[in-house]
């Protein structure tokens, strides 16, 4: 029972409005095609008494109130999964582009996914080394959580996105687990900054575990809002059907917070901060939240958003609302890369909530917890003396404070800086953190057990 | 039921809009579609009804039923809350995970307490007893810690004229049969329902004069929570507000904790489930997971059911308030049920006021915070219920909409602060911003618990600390070393209240939890060593000597090294001082 409509009330940017249409299901996919036979997809996003709202997936360039054929599909927007998707490149609703043809398969999925009910999460305890010491010492990545890089324009956060996607691996007792996969979503990307991921899971011999949904900055918007769902429903689906190991790395969740305010704006919507909808917060949650583990599957998906903020501006909504979503942040900071350190890992906004429960005996090594929080400490009491000695000079800092100077210069040289093929063992970053602290007085050393000072600064 | 029609005409996400729904209710609980999903009428106009619903709306189709279900959003309160998780309207959420998978579905339909699960009941009344609204008729033990007070519903009172004998039984088993003055006979079971949005009644509201225990240093002394109080916890991301909650639900002296997430994430509630189960009570020596309710509406279930969870909390606690008991209640957080207000009114096209929250919102914080309170019950107990709200405010800015309006209606502000997170300062609440409106109210608490005068220490401490951050605006000019030996010390004594007294380690075994004995004596040996390192400044011995760092260092680690259980290490700590200064003072008399 197919029906088709023939005549359109409205054409307003993305959105088409038609009337008397027959009992339609909202979230409903529609498919619109023009009298050249150009065929586009859509979705209605509000039923009101005879109207239907749809938001049209591309650009509505060239469709025309008469004549433009709409048909109702009768089921929400779905992508179709097999275990063929490894490998390939789609865009944003779903479509391959890399000229490999269709994926078929009986099962398809939708996109929007369900909420996980909490009861059967598991809570992700195993780190992941990433082998860069700010990341493993200080922020340590753990499976299945969400863990976002917060940078700026022109900052090298895909670099370190990179990075980590070659070197991540799962110290587990029983050896490198095998059965992992990454899930690449690009919203409104630079051809050039796809091109860069693609490359870099080439060098890194993962391309064939790879998916990627990529819309770019050029693509339309709609596609956008419809990019990173895609790419989780392949994940969930990889991790929780396939039972893989899947890292899904999303950028720029910039663009598609502004792609959203975009079509909210068209939709004529109460803005809320900074003209973005008062449903960002819900949107970005249904995208942050599908990250995780489940106690009756062995896969698990951990999600590594990347977001530029606008003006380097961390109050700015959308760093914000992720903040307060993700388990932690990694922040950027364009001191430290002015300063020709890479990555440049602003340390004291950087946090990884969860990594309290998967460091420490047992996990990395029994003085990992109070090595983080001292280093933490202490670098934090370098900004103090850093702005004194500014005021007074470097030479009329006591001895102690001088001291901290040398402590925080060779922290950020040492410690954070480091190149992009050093892949550095926990054990390593632990040590490097030991060496540092050891420039110190002891007695400025407040967060450590004095059995620990013992072992790893005195008997040296 | 009645089978009331009505028909969907406007879908907008969570929000519809239905026609023919003359004779439907305000404030109705409503079931929607084929599907049956739950709703809640939000406005009438004529024909036509506003509905808000609790399920994903996806599929929905217009000229769907819209079946009147007659009464409003009410909770079945009863045996089986204790230890369990639900949903923002009380659905369960291990069940659901049991019978649907690890995704949550739409279309479950209204289920709540288990209907099969047998209780042992103890009736406590006889036939022929006359019985009043609020009493208890009976008990069942619903976990080891918590005995359930089966109490008359409101507006029922009359006479005993049937019982069954006490055993066991399921929640839907008439228990009691009462006859009223005028011959009507209500049944009575072991659950009753009560709608949401309504405050339970009670006999009167008490004074408030009793602190609420928390174990947390910063709190207990400088910051107090009362019972039957109210609190906010605001501060941005990264801050701890949530640690700040679980270390409260976890360690604090109410006799149940409802914990409501609210739009926060899946995986702290499943902390929550995992780690609580392990902790025992200090007090009582079982697992305090039996003193728990959890209410989950995580960041990506659906909108609406987020504005209820707020009042499916509140509405449990005040119930376990009217048997007596005393009910302390987190909401972590109600910036984001206060953004689902938002959401909801956009959606409705109302006009906004601030930042696009509706103009309501101050009136809905002040209902929600008002339900608190330390009150005697209908059946003349008394009981309890302390609210402790999480703020989390857009840019961590203070001035939002939330933030200042929830400061109107709480009585105390713990602000957590940026900076302090940055440098790992835990719990990172700013004394200088904090402020507690109940450190009047429970001097006499204080002295009878404790025998000391904790205000004033407290006020002295606190000026301490006011006075170190004015020196270091100075220091940060000119330097530590041209400050006279005074204010340098006042500097050195500020570290050591910051260090060894306000940071709490929540992970640490001693240090997670502090009885309020312990509290009381670490800030007097600080104010020991304050005054006898003053005492020798003032003789005019040098700040280099005074400072020891051996002694110092042991005051700033006495929380880790003297156990809660022991308090002699204090006692010796004392002496410590008085020799080190004695010996001081000697050496430069000579």
């Amino acid at each position: 029972m197919k029906k088709e409509y023939l005549q359109l009330d409205r054409i307003e940017g993305a959105l088409i409005e038609l009337s008397n249409t027959h009992n339609v299901g909202y979230g409903e996919v529609v498919e619109i095609e023009n009298n050249n036979g150009n065929k586009k997809l859509g979705r209605i996003i509000k039923i009101e008494e005879d109207s239907v709202i749809v938001q049209v997936f591309g650009s509505t360039t060239g469709i025309s109130t008469k004549n433009t054929k709409v048909g109702f599909k009768g089921k929400p927007f779905e992508i179709s999964l097999s275990k063929d998707i490894l490998g390939r490149t789609f865009n944003g609703i779903g479509k391959p582009i890399d000229g490999m043809g269709e994926i078929y398969s009986k099962e398809s999925y939708n996109v929007n996914g369900r909420p996980i009910n909490p009861v059967a999460r598991e809570y992700p305890r195993n780190y992941i080394q990433t082998g860069i010491s700010s990341i493993d010492g200080l922020m340590t990545l753990i499976r299945g959580q969400k863990l976002p890089i917060f940078s700026g324009n022109g900052l090298p956060h895909n670099e370190l996105a990179a990075q980590i996607v070659r070197q991540a691996k799962i110290k587990a007792k029983d050896g490198r687990d095998t059965r992992f996969g990454i899930v690449f979503a690009a919203m409104g990307v630079k051809h050039d900054e796809a091109h860069f991921f693609r490359e870099t899971f080439r060098k890194s011999h993962v391309l064939d575990r790879v998916v990627m949904y990529i819309n770019y900055a050029d693509d339309p918007i709609m596609e956008r809002i419809i990019a990173p769902r895609a790419a989780l429903t392949a994940a969930e689906y990889l991790a929780f059907e396939q039972n893989m190991h899947i890292l899904v790395i999303m950028t720029d969740i910039t663009s598609y917070g502004e792609a959203l305010r975009e079509i909210s704006s068209l939709r004529e919507e109460v803005p809320s901060r900074r003209g973005y909808p008062g449903y960002l917060y819900s949107d970005l949650a249904s995208l942050y939240e599908r990250a995780g583990m489940l106690k009756d599957k062995s896969g698990s998906i951990t999600l590594i958003p990347i977001l530029t903020m606008p003006n380097d501006d961390i109050t700015h909504p959308i760093p914000d609302l992720t903040g307060y979503i993700t388990e932690g942040q990694i922040v950027l900071s364009r001191e430290l890369y002015q300063k020709n350190i890479y990555p440049p890992v602003n340390v004291l906004p950087s946090l990884s909530r969860l990594m309290k429960d998967g460091i420490g005996e047992g996990f990395t090594r029994e003085d990992h917890p109070d090595v983080s929080n001292q280093l933490f400490s202490s670098y934090s009491k370098v900004q103090e003396v850093r702005s004194l000695a500014q005021i007074i000079g470097e030479d009329d800092l006591s001895d102690k404070d001088k001291r901290y100077l040398e402590f925080g210069r060779k922290f950020e040289e040492v410690f954070v800086n480091q190149d992009f093929n050093d892949d550095r063992d926990i054990e390593d970053t632990l040590n490097i953190g030991w060496e540092l602290l050891s420039i110190l007085p002891i007695e400025e050393l407040d967060r450590l057990d004095s059995k620990l000072i013992e072992k790893h600064i005195k008997n040296r | 039921m009645t089978d009331i029609l009505g028909k969907v005409d406007m879908i907008n996400g969570p929000v519809i809009r239905g026609v023919e729904m003359t004779g439907f209710k305000m404030r109705e609980m409503v079931l929607v579609g084929e599907k049956k999903l739950i709703g809640e009428v939000i406005s009438i106009d004529g024909e036509t009804g506003i509905i808000q619903v609790y399920e994903e709306t996806e599929g929905l189709k217009k000229g769907e039923s819209i079946v009147s279900t007659g009464k409003p959003l009410s909770l079945k309160l009863g045996p089986g809350i204790l230890g369990n998780m639900f949903d923002g309207i009380e659905r369960p959420l291990k069940k659901i995970n049991n019978d649907f998978g690890s995704f949550i579905p739409e279309g479950i339909g209204l289920i709540s307490l288990d209907e099969e699960k047998l209780w042992e009941v103890n009736i406590l009344v006889n036939v022929g007893d006359f019985i009043n609204e609020g009493q208890v008729f009976g008990t069942v033990e619903e976990t080891s810690l918590i005995t359930h007070k089966l109490i008359v519903p409101f507006g029922v009172r009359g006479k005993v004229v049937n019982i069954k004998e006490s055993g066991k039984y399921s929640i839907e088993e008439e228990l009691v049969v009462v006859e009223d003055e005028r011959g009507y006979s209500h049944s009575l079971k072991m659950y009753q329902e009560w709608p949401v949005r309504m405050p339970r009644p009670v006999k009167e509201r008490l004074p408030i004069d009793r602190l609420l225990i928390t174990g947390q240093r910063v709190l207990d002394i400088f910051f107090p929570i009362a019972k039957g109080g109210t609190a906010a916890i605001p501060g941005g991301f990264g801050t701890g507000k949530t640690m700040t909650q679980h270390q409260l639900a976890k360690w604090s002296d109410a006799d149940i904790i409802v914990y409501i997430g609210c739009g926060e994430r899946g995986n702290e509630m499943t902390e929550v489930l995992e780690d609580f189960p392990k902790l025992i009570d200090p007090k009582t020596n079982k697992p305090i997971m039996e003193r728990i309710v959890l209410i989950a509406n995580t960041s990506n279930m659906p909108v609406a059911a987020r504005e209820a969870s707020i009042y499916t909390g509140i509405t449990i606690a005040e119930y376990f308030r009217d048997m007596g008991y005393h009910v302390a209640i987190m909401a972590d957080s109600t910036s984001r049920w206060a953004e689902a207000l938002r959401e909801i009114s956009g959606r409705l096209e109302e006009m906004p006021a601030e930042e696009g929250y509706p103009a309501y919102l101050p009136t809905r914080l002040a209902e929600f915070y008002e339900r608190a309170g330390y009150v005697k019950n209908l059946n003349h107990e008394e009981g309890s219920v302390t609210i402790i709200g999480a703020v989390s405010p857009a840019g961590g800015d203070f001035s939002e909409p939330v933030t200042e309006n929830t400061k109107r209606f709480v009585n105390v502000f713990l602000a957590l602060d940026r900076e302090l997170a940055y440098s790992r300062h835990y719990p990172a609440i700013n004394w200088l911003t904090s402020y507690s409106g109940y450190v009047e109210l429970l001097k006499d608490f204080y002295s009878r618990e404790l025998d000391e005068d904790v205000k004033e220490l407290r006020g002295k401490m606190l000026k301490l600390l006011y006075e170190e951050n004015r020196l270091k605006d100075l220091v940060s000019l000119v330097g530590e070393d041209v400050l006279p030996d005074e204010q340098r010390f006042i500097l050195e004594i500020a570290r050591v209240i910051k260090i060894g007294f306000l940071q709490q380690n929540a992970f640490h075994k001693e240090d997670t939890f502090v009885p309020l004995k312990k509290q009381i004596e670490m800030l007097k040996t600080i104010d020991h060593l304050y005054e006898r390192g003053l005492n020798s400044i003032e003789k005019g011995i040098p700040i280099s000597q005074i400072k020891d760092n051996k002694l110092f260092e042991d005051i700033i680690k006495m929380k880790y090294n003297i156990p809660n259980n022991n308090l002699d290490g204090i006692v010796e700590l004392n002496e410590q001082i008085d020799n080190f200064y004695n010996d001081l003072d000697a050496e430069y008399s000579r």
